[in-house]
């Protein structure tokens, strides 16, 4: 089936009285209305309900509470489970979770449930992928100009495809697995217009960081965020899904970025599902539009204890670390570990302080141990990983990001201090409560390991 | 579909009845609207919005064992919460107030649910030197928390507010919330997320006894004397007007009754 890339029905294109931002074309198409204003509650028709094993149990347990213990999802192909936080762990009741979204995915005929029974070894099980909103882009479940819920926050990373994508909770999740529909407010959009040829020592991660910091952890509350420019442009699907990943850090209830030939090149062999993208008209109306020159832009870390609480990694030389990690959603897919990869292939040398890495799926585990680096001489992740003295890549899951249960790898459970490539820093947020919690790229997760300090990765990449 | 019961009569939330809603005894009295906690049921909520309150009607979810036993009346919802306060900062985020170590308790699982309770704000720094939860509790000795900016932000976990409200919250006064968090709040009916007009945190202190009037849109602190003005609760009064997100979608007919 060839995508339907062209033919744009008139509510997604600018032949409507009003003009408007692509988040409401989404909205306008989902609701069946031609025209719709930020600020309005429509019902929606949900394209993809994605949950996963920590909130799965009670999204379920909400379904049948209301529409009865035999009631059927409302559409077995729509929704996706995907267990990926808690699952290489002894922790009784978090393989429970997953035996009771295995029952419910069987007993549902769901088409899209990528288990996984052998804990022992991750490779045994085919089916499984690890990280939910990594496995949903690389199974082709973020389709532009549709809906995607997911009982995540981090639901939104799939904005990157032009898709309209937030987090929901369990009884919202249980009411869409009964009717594929749900209540949603239009949110109005904040524009943010990225130019300028991106420095080789920045990543996508360094320019969310800046956003984030420039309008704090709650500036885009209730908002989309909707990226453009020729620096978006530039950026390959994997580093769009870092920028729209972290939009919920600003408290944004969605980000997006315009399909393009990107977009379609990455969905080509992935789904056969035909969509339609939509495009923000010329005349929309945008709350606020910040322009950023990226040229000029340092790679950056968010301090202890807050997304937004922005440095230069150069203002942070002196603070000592303990560890790195790398990994999670935000920076655990095959472009992070391959520039995690590339800054210590460029020093030559051995890390100083322990470094987890975490990927974030099954097929990012393989492309670790079987792509080879560019410029590396044929050289993989994981040859320049194991000669630089990090420890082994784990099973991939959402591993320490939400430190988890206490037996989790990598968990942080002492207060230490800990240079990751995840997404939050509050207080307790990779275990222990004393903890510090450096964000940063991969570049300068991968320098800062180098020498024990939290490190510009310019000092060895130039 | 959910039994149309016409207004309950004034009520007020007393230390006592907030005791007893932990152990989710059934409503002692037809006429009291006691809000029995059932893990994702929807307890009654009551719109906040004076120009709502004509017309408001509380849609005790049907499964709800209190819904039955509304009784008409004619009465407003001049639905009131007392008790002591805790005061937290801006950005209490989700891991927090339940740190994700506790997750895989499902909320729908009563024996869960109550545990749940048991962590609310255990990811609260030490600096917090009065503990939300003593020791050893399942619930806390203040009903109504008071907070700063971005109150919630963070993960989509329902937990959050499950485990406030399994803790015995009734209710949040915030300078303003997260997203989700609000929206989980009112879908589960878990607690009340309320927002004042200006920045109270700074001026109570935890422990300090606290009335919120939610007719009159109003915070009342008894130990300094001061009176503060809340926000109407605005687009989700609806649904909250409703008993949820499931019984407003019944009346509304989206779903069968």
């Amino acid at each position: 089936m060839t995508p339907q890339k062209s033919e744009r029905k008139p509510s997604a294109t600018g032949s409507v009285k009003t003009a408007m931002t692509m988040t409401e074309k989404i909205f306008s198409r989902a609701s069946e209305k031609s025209q719709l204003s930020p600020g309005e509650n429509v019902w929606v028709n949900v394209d993809v309900l994605m949950t996963h094993d920590v909130c799965g149990p009670g999204s379920i347990g909400i379904f049948k509470k209301e529409f009865g213990n035999d009631a059927k999802v409302w559409d077995r192909e729509k929704v996706v489970i995907i267990p990926d936080h808690y699952i290489f762990t002894s922790d009784e009741r978090a393989n429970r979770n997953v035996d009771i979204i295995r029952e419910f995915s069987h007993e549902q005929g769901i088409k899209y449930f990528y288990d996984i029974k052998d804990l022992s070894n991750f490779k045994a099980n085919p089916d499984y992928k690890g990280v939910c909103h990594v496995a949903l882009a690389q199974e082709g479940h973020c389709r532009p100009g549709e809906v995607l819920l997911g009982t995540d926050s981090h639901t939104c990373t799939a904005g990157a495809f032009g898709q309209f994508a937030t987090g929901i909770g369990n009884t919202d999740a249980g009411f869409v697995l009964g009717t594929g529909k749900a209540l949603l407010k239009v949110p109005p959009t904040l524009r943010f217009v990225l130019d300028g040829e991106m420095p080789d020592y920045l990543l996508a991660k360094d320019l969310i960081l800046q956003i984030i910091g420039e309008i704090s952890v709650s500036g885009a509350t209730y908002k989309a965020m909707e990226f453009v420019g020729t620096t978006v442009e530039s950026l390959t699907m994997e580093e769009r899904m870092t920028l729209c990943n972290m939009v919920v850090e600003a408290g944004g209830k969605n980000g997006i970025v315009p399909a393009d030939a990107t977009t379609f090149k990455y969905l080509e062999d992935k789904t056969s599902v035909p969509y339609e993208p939509v495009y923000s008209d010329d005349q929309a109306r945008f709350l606020a539009e910040y322009r950023i020159d990226v040229s000029k832009l340092e790679p950056l870390v968010a301090k202890p204890h807050s997304p937004d609480n922005r440095a230069t990694a150069r203002e942070c030389k002196d603070v000592k670390i303990d560890r790195v990690y790398i990994g999670s959603c935000t920076g655990g897919k095959t472009e992070d570990f391959l520039a995690a990869a590339k800054v210590l292939l460029a020093s030559g040398e051995k890390v100083k302080v322990p470094t987890f890495l975490v990927p974030a799926t099954q097929k990012v585990w393989m492309d670790i141990y079987t792509l080879p680096v560019p410029g590396a001489g044929g050289k993989t992740c994981s040859q320049i990983f194991e000669a630089a003295g990090c420890d082994t890549p784990a099973s991939p899951s959402c591993g320490a990001c939400l430190g988890g249960p206490k037996d989790t790898y990598a968990r942080i459970n002492e207060p230490q201090v800990c240079v990751s490539t995840t997404n939050r820093n509050f207080p307790g947020r990779m275990g222990h409560k004393d903890g510090q919690i450096y964000l940063a790229s991969p570049y300068t997760a991968a320098a800062s390991a180098l020498t024990g300090f939290v490190t510009d990765p310019r000092d060895f990449l130039h | 579909m959910a039994a149309t019961a016409s207004l309950p009569n004034p009520t007020t939330f007393s230390s006592s009845s907030l005791t007893r809603r932990h152990h989710r005894q059934p409503s002692p009295s037809t006429t009291t609207f006691t809000p029995t906690k059932q893990p994702s049921s929807f307890k009654p909520l009551i719109s906040l919005s004076p120009t709502l309150i004509r017309h408001a009607s509380v849609i005790p979810y049907v499964t709800n064992p209190t819904s039955s036993s509304s009784s008409p009346s004619s009465s407003p919802p001049a639905t009131s919460f007392h008790g002591h306060c805790y005061v937290v900062r801006d950005n209490i985020d989700t891991d927090q107030i339940i740190p994700a170590e506790y997750l895989t308790l499902v909320p729908s699982k009563p024996d869960e649910y109550k545990k749940l309770g048991s962590y609310a704000l255990i990811g609260l720094p030490e600096s917090y030197t009065t503990r939300f939860i003593e020791p050893g509790q399942y619930s806390t000795k203040y009903p109504i928390i008071i907070a700063g900016d971005n109150f919630g932000c963070g993960s989509s976990r329902e937990h959050a507010p499950v485990a406030l409200g399994a803790a015995g919250v009734v209710a949040v006064v915030a300078e303003s919330y997260a997203r989700i968090f609000f929206r989980n709040s009112v879908a589960t009916g878990e607690i009340y997320p309320l927002e004042s007009e200006v920045r109270v945190c700074d001026e109570c202190r935890t422990g300090d006894v606290v009335t919120i009037e939610l007719g009159e849109s109003r915070l009342v602190n008894h130990t300094t004397g001061k009176e503060y003005k809340l926000k109407p609760i605005g687009d989700a009064g609806p649904v909250i007007e409703a008993g949820g997100i499931f019984a407003y979608a019944r009346k509304a007919g989206m779903i069968p009754a």
